[in-house]
């Protein structure tokens, strides 16, 4: 075939290039995205402990972030331990109090009561020796009826408990509520903290993570300084240059992250046994519990544009194309 | 082609390289660029080739002005203009095939129709077969042929070529400038750079002197240009 300039033989109509377009565009990004895979597997070790360096900074938040949420389910767990207890009138009667327990109980916003009869009370006080010599020197007894009851899980914040317990005085059998709130709230207060440091921590090492990519990017482009300037003078678009580059943030952004992962997961292997152990001891039914699927997909994800962005930046600083210069 | 209305070009460092330059070349002329090393020609080249922009006057290649371009426009003018160099820019860690490959790539051609342009331009510098080898394991000559393979695979309409046979012995470089010929006579336009008097001579085509950044001689088209 003789060499031909080519604008004597173009033979595909402009509608047609038109219509292939999108199918350009997206065959030229998945082979960008595959060939700077291709590009890290070359040098594995290099990959590795960069990928891994990124992983471990970005396990720290996250391993946190499980650890604050598996705090949360174990307030969920204890819950049922009576936050409320209800001091009845002393000339309320069992029946009469029976009757109160019962229409409580129907209440939606409480998942259980329990009566405590004033003889109850009396036996268990007199087993404490502190108690006993006093409590023999009574005429009679002076406990009154208390309802002992535990909300609903749902009721967890100590806003909706304490207008459950407003409307539980308010009832005449009731000579008073108490609300045992201070343990939650200093159990909220330290849920809140640990919330607030995973967020600094993610702040902080999100960060560090960014760096890290912006460096490994401008070493890339150092050491691809050739490549970039033969591409620009065949006439490579500025964007096809800095694609592959693009890429390989990405690709080491989700490493990174699914290195988090793993990392996590180990952990959480290693703990599950002496947690259950301990658990147990407590006769408490609790499992830590890892990262759902969607945790998991916002770690990636995180970790992905992450890694899309400390390129961005580096590309944008450090690849100078002809046209740029 | 090429229309160079008192096109300038001043480096913060070492000066003016250009100064003044006013030429026109046709479309189907080859012509050469002479003059010493130092005397400009690199730089209007990589002017002409987009990779670097006057500092003052107008430039038109094929219609467009290259003042006007964006950095995206700039890249299909490079498509539009094959560019050969001296030390033959090719990647070392590629194969020929890749090499050569590369405007297309770049361009977003599809798989199989490089492959066939690939092998046509390998054909045309009698490289064929050697699509597999890296370019370290080729002589001189044959890099030099590769390089210029590169420059013709997306068929532009202009070549330019920066001192092309620099390194290469005269038989050689009769051997290139022949095959330039060949593309000129199936109406590429070329500019060609080169301090080699001898072969320069030894072929009938205008010839641009430059000394200092000035065009000081246009020895116009010495036969009947054949449009």
């Amino acid at each position: 075939m003789p060499f031909v300039p080519e604008r004597r033989q173009r033979k595909r109509s402009p509608e047609r290039r038109t219509l292939l377009r999108p199918f350009i565009w997206l065959s030229q990004h998945l082979q960008s995205a595959l060939s700077s895979l291709g590009q890290l597997r070359r040098s594995p070790l290099a990959t590795l402990m960069t990928a891994a360096v990124i992983g471990i900074a970005l396990a720290l938040p996250a391993s946190l972030y499980v650890f604050a949420r598996n705090l949360q389910q174990l307030s969920g767990t204890w819950q049922p331990t009576a936050a409320l207890s209800l001091f009845l009138h002393l000339d309320v009667q069992q029946p009469q109090a029976e009757r109160l327990a019962q229409r409580l109980l129907d209440k939606p916003d409480i998942q259980s009561v329990q009566l405590i009869l004033p003889d109850q009370a009396l036996e268990s006080l007199k087993s404490d020796p502190a108690f006993a010599e006093a409590i023999a020197q009574l005429p009679e007894n002076p406990l009154p009826i208390v309802i002992a009851l535990a909300p609903a899980p749902r009721l967890a914040d100590p806003e909706s408990l304490e207008a459950l317990a407003d409307w539980l005085s308010s009832l005449p059998e009731v000579e008073f509520a108490r609300l045992d709130t201070r343990w939650m709230q200093r159990f909220q207060g330290i849920l809140a903290l640990v919330e607030r440091l995973v967020l600094l921590l993610a702040f902080a090492l999100s960060g560090g993570v960014l760096l890290i990519i912006g460096n490994t990017i401008r070493l890339e482009i150092e050491n691809r300084r050739e490549e970039i300037e033969i591409m620009d003078l065949v006439g490579a678009t500025p964007g096809f240059i800095r694609r592959p580059f693009l890429y390989i943030g990405i690709w080491y952004g989700l490493l990174g992250g699914g290195i988090a992962w793993v990392l996590i997961a180990f952990s959480l292997f290693l703990l599950q046994e002496p947690v259950a152990h301990l658990a147990q001891l407590y006769q408490m039914d609790f499992h830590l519990k890892g990262l759902e699927a969607k945790e998991l997909g916002t770690l990636l994800g995180g970790s992905a544009g992450l890694g899309l962005l400390g390129s961005w930046l580096s590309v944008g600083r450090h690849l100078q194309t002809a046209s740029t210069r | 082609m090429i229309r160079c209305e008192r096109v300038s070009k001043r480096y913060p460092l070492s000066g003016e390289a250009l100064s003044e330059l006013r030429f026109h070349i046709a479309s189907g002329e080859m012509v050469f660029l002479t003059g010493r090393s130092g005397a400009g020609k690199s730089t209007l080249l990589k002017l002409i080739g987009g990779l670097e922009s006057p500092t003052r006057g107008q430039l038109f290649v094929d219609g467009r002005n290259l003042n006007q371009l964006s950095p995206r426009q700039m890249s299909f003018h490079r498509r539009r203009v094959g560019m050969i160099f001296q030390d033959h820019r090719l990647l070392r860690d590629r194969t020929v095939f890749d090499n050569v490959a590369l405007p297309l790539v770049a361009a977003g051609v599809r798989h199989q129709e490089i492959r066939r342009r690939v092998r046509a331009a390998l054909d045309q510098v009698g490289l064929l077969g050697k699509e597999r080898t890296q370019p370290i394991a080729l002589s001189g000559g044959e890099q030099q042929r590769v390089g210029i393979a590169r420059a013709i695979v997306s068929r532009p309409p202009l070549l330019l070529a920066d001192e092309p046979t620099g390194n290469l012995d005269p038989d050689l470089s009769r051997e290139i400038m022949g095959l330039f010929e060949r593309f000129n006579q199936v109406g590429v336009t070329l500019l060609i750079a080169s301090h080699d008097l001898a072969l320069i001579n030894s072929l009938a085509y205008r010839t641009l002197t430059l000394d200092q950044g000035r065009l000081v001689a246009d020895s116009g088209t010495p036969h009947a240009f054949r449009a």
